[in-house]
């Protein structure tokens, strides 16, 4: 410490406390807290009206099941959003992945774990590949995140449809079907969750306690302060595409045995479903703010609503409805809790619609 | 006189066909506050960017304690020891004073996580070394500190290192008088720590006032660096529009030739 020696003036005697609001804050800072609220509100109330078919280990699994995979997409994509940039093409390269995974796995013929590995290895590669292609034209490139993976989203389904001439694969191997897709770990735990919670708790642990995780949400904020530490921020915005399309491989091969099939026409919304659900859980569409547990709780809200508007039998299409008008209030709220901090400038401009280094 | 800590010799950098700094010669002594003046345009920013590493030099010589060194990049010049406060304060809103110190250079435990702990208790100590009363909690987020506690940050995340010289780009342009105040005894208190300290500013009563020497740039040429002392406000004014007063500064030729 350069200056630890230097006597403080009289006036100046040093009272740096830190008390411990500083914890506080830092949960606090975790809006998903009130998005926690909304979904223990939602769950408590359609535990009431009823009571005997809602929260039952039989339905919660299966609230679960449909979360899973949404929720592995949804790690990649808070990594993404924090930086500033979107990610459109993660239900593209998910079916991409999907197909490819399912081709090589179909040419290998065999049933068992060896040939799920391989598939799970073929997918996860296809969405890295993607993924990469993604960063290096956001960061190297300059081109805007949403057109760049606007045209990925588009690039990839092209190329699925290629492969497949259109029509769905059906023939994943039984292994991958029935331990991975429908089988359960132990009683009624279903594998899928236990794979999406540990990918959600290492998406956890990156974000927030490591220096990945800290140059994310750095860079998201103030990407030329990064770049004069000597951060390298090109080269982090790869990683953070890459690391999304690589989770949104890994989620075809989930995909591919939990709907037995590739799904080349049911994914035109998983991006935006998941886009939502991130926004809808705290994290920030200006970048620099956000969390993964925020990112869960998010992609719970819309399946426990559906789920429960069809037990009690209010057109499930309500669900849409709702979330919409959720999506925005929360996206509004953040828009005004921004423009006060700068000083009640109103307008702000998203930051994925720009190319980098454009932060207003 | 002591050794300069850090000196330029005939430092030249284009950006392109725009010739920005003519053969500048710089001294920075250790203990003392050097004020680097010059009008809009003069080359004080390229060159306190060439001395992060921002920009490389085309040609001249950078000495650091009387060794020749070559500068590629915003880490080899904070391993020299060689820190900027940026007129823009660069910092991230959205992560906390701690966070804002030590990023780029984050510690870590034994495995590989980031040692939080240490970070905040180092962070407080520097704070406390610079007798920084005004913040309240080291994990504050730097978007809830006013102006002044923000350069506050920004100058003890320099000063965090061990480094040896600073460099200040206006750091009092968008404060208020008292905090103009805080910041200015700040930036002597470095120097008293025996560190060199480089001062942009356009203020002239703060030249005066905080510093030892004032090295004058007139349209990317080094017009005089004189002692505080010996000098006037009236002076440094003349060496920053015309690049000469009296018998120092530039030769007419020389200021012609910038023209």
């Amino acid at each position: 410490m350069t200056l630890a020696d230097t006597t403080p003036t009289a006036a100046g005697t040093a009272a740096v406390e830190d008390v411990p609001a500083g914890r506080w804050q830092r949960i606090a800072r975790i809006q998903a807290l009130q998005i926690v609220l909304l979904l223990a509100v939602t769950v408590a109330i359609f535990t009431i009206l009823r009571p005997g078919t809602f929260l039952t280990p039989f339905n919660i699994r299966g609230i679960v099941q449909n979360t899973s995979i949404l929720a592995v997409l949804g790690v990649g994509m808070t990594f993404v959003i924090i930086t500033g940039g979107i990610d459109l093409s993660i239900g593209s390269v998910l079916v991409f992945s999907g197909v490819v995974a399912d081709k090589v796995m179909a040419a290998q013929g065999g049933q068992g774990w060896g040939t799920v590995l391989l598939g799970t290895l073929v997918a996860c590669g296809c969405g890295l590949g993607w993924g990469l292609l993604n960063g290096v034209l956001v960061a190297k490139a300059n081109v805007p995140p949403l057109i760049v993976t606007l045209g990925s989203l588009s690039a990839a389904l092209g190329f699925a449809q290629i492969l497949t001439k259109g029509l769905d694969l059906r023939d994943a191997p039984q292994t991958l079907v029935n331990k991975v897709g429908f089988g359960n770990i132990v009683g009624q735990v279903p594998t899928l969750a236990v794979v999406a919670g540990v990918v959600v708790l290492a998406g956890i642990v990156l974000l927030h306690r490591t220096r990945f995780g800290l140059h994310t949400y750095a860079i998201g904020s103030n990407a030329e302060a990064g770049r004069r530490v000597g951060l390298k921020v090109d080269r982090h915005l790869i990683k953070v595409y890459a690391l999304a399309g690589l989770l949104a491989g890994f989620a075809g091969i989930l995909n591919l045995g939990f709907f037995q099939s590739t799904t080349i026409g049911g994914q035109s919304n998983t991006a935006l479903n998941v886009i939502a659900g991130v926004a809808i859980g705290g994290t920030s569409l200006f970048g620099g703010v956000g969390s993964v547990f925020g990112t869960v709780i998010g992609l719970f809200i819309p399946i426990v609503l559906q789920n429960g508007f069809i037990q009690i039998n209010v057109q499930p299409f309500w669900q849409q409805v709702v979330v919409g008008a959720v999506l925005v209030t929360v996206v509004y709220v953040d828009q005004l809790r921004r423009a006060a901090a700068v000083g009640g400038r109103k307008h702000y401009r998203f930051p994925f619609l720009s190319h980098r280094g454009r932060r207003t | 006189m002591a050794e300069p800590i850090l000196e330029l010799r005939g430092v030249n950098k284009s950006f392109g066909p725009v010739h920005v700094l003519h053969d500048v010669d710089l001294h920075i002594y250790p203990g003392e506050v050097t004020a680097l003046v010059g009008d809009n345009g003069a080359g004080k920013s390229t060159l306190v960017k060439c001395l992060a590493g921002i920009y490389s030099i085309d040609s001249g010589e950078v000495l650091f304690e009387g060794k020749p060194v070559h500068i590629h990049g915003p880490a080899e010049a904070a391993a020299l020891g060689i820190e900027i406060v940026y007129q823009d304060l660069a910092l991230c809103d959205n992560l906390d004073i701690v966070q804002n110190m030590f990023l780029g250079r984050e510690l870590h435990s034994r495995f590989g996580a980031l040692d939080e702990g240490t970070m905040e208790r180092k962070a407080r100590e520097t704070l406390a070394s610079l007798s920084v009363r005004t913040v309240k909690s080291v994990r504050q987020l730097v978007a809830s500190l006013s102006g002044g506690q923000r350069q506050t940050v920004a100058i003890a995340k320099a000063v965090l290192w061990n480094s040896r010289v600073v460099f200040l780009d206006e750091p009092t342009a968008a404060l208020g008088v008292a905090q103009t105040r805080q910041v200015l005894d700040l930036v002597r208190r470095l120097a008293d720590a025996g560190l060199g300290v480089g001062l942009i500013s356009h203020n002239m009563n703060d030249v005066m006032e905080v510093s030892d020497h004032v090295a004058a740039l007139y349209l990317g040429r080094m017009a005089a660096e004189v002692p505080s002392g010996q000098t006037s406000v009236s002076q440094v004014v003349e060496l920053i529009t015309t690049g000469r007063s009296g018998d120092i500064g530039l030769s007419t030729a020389a200021a012609n030739a910038s023209m």
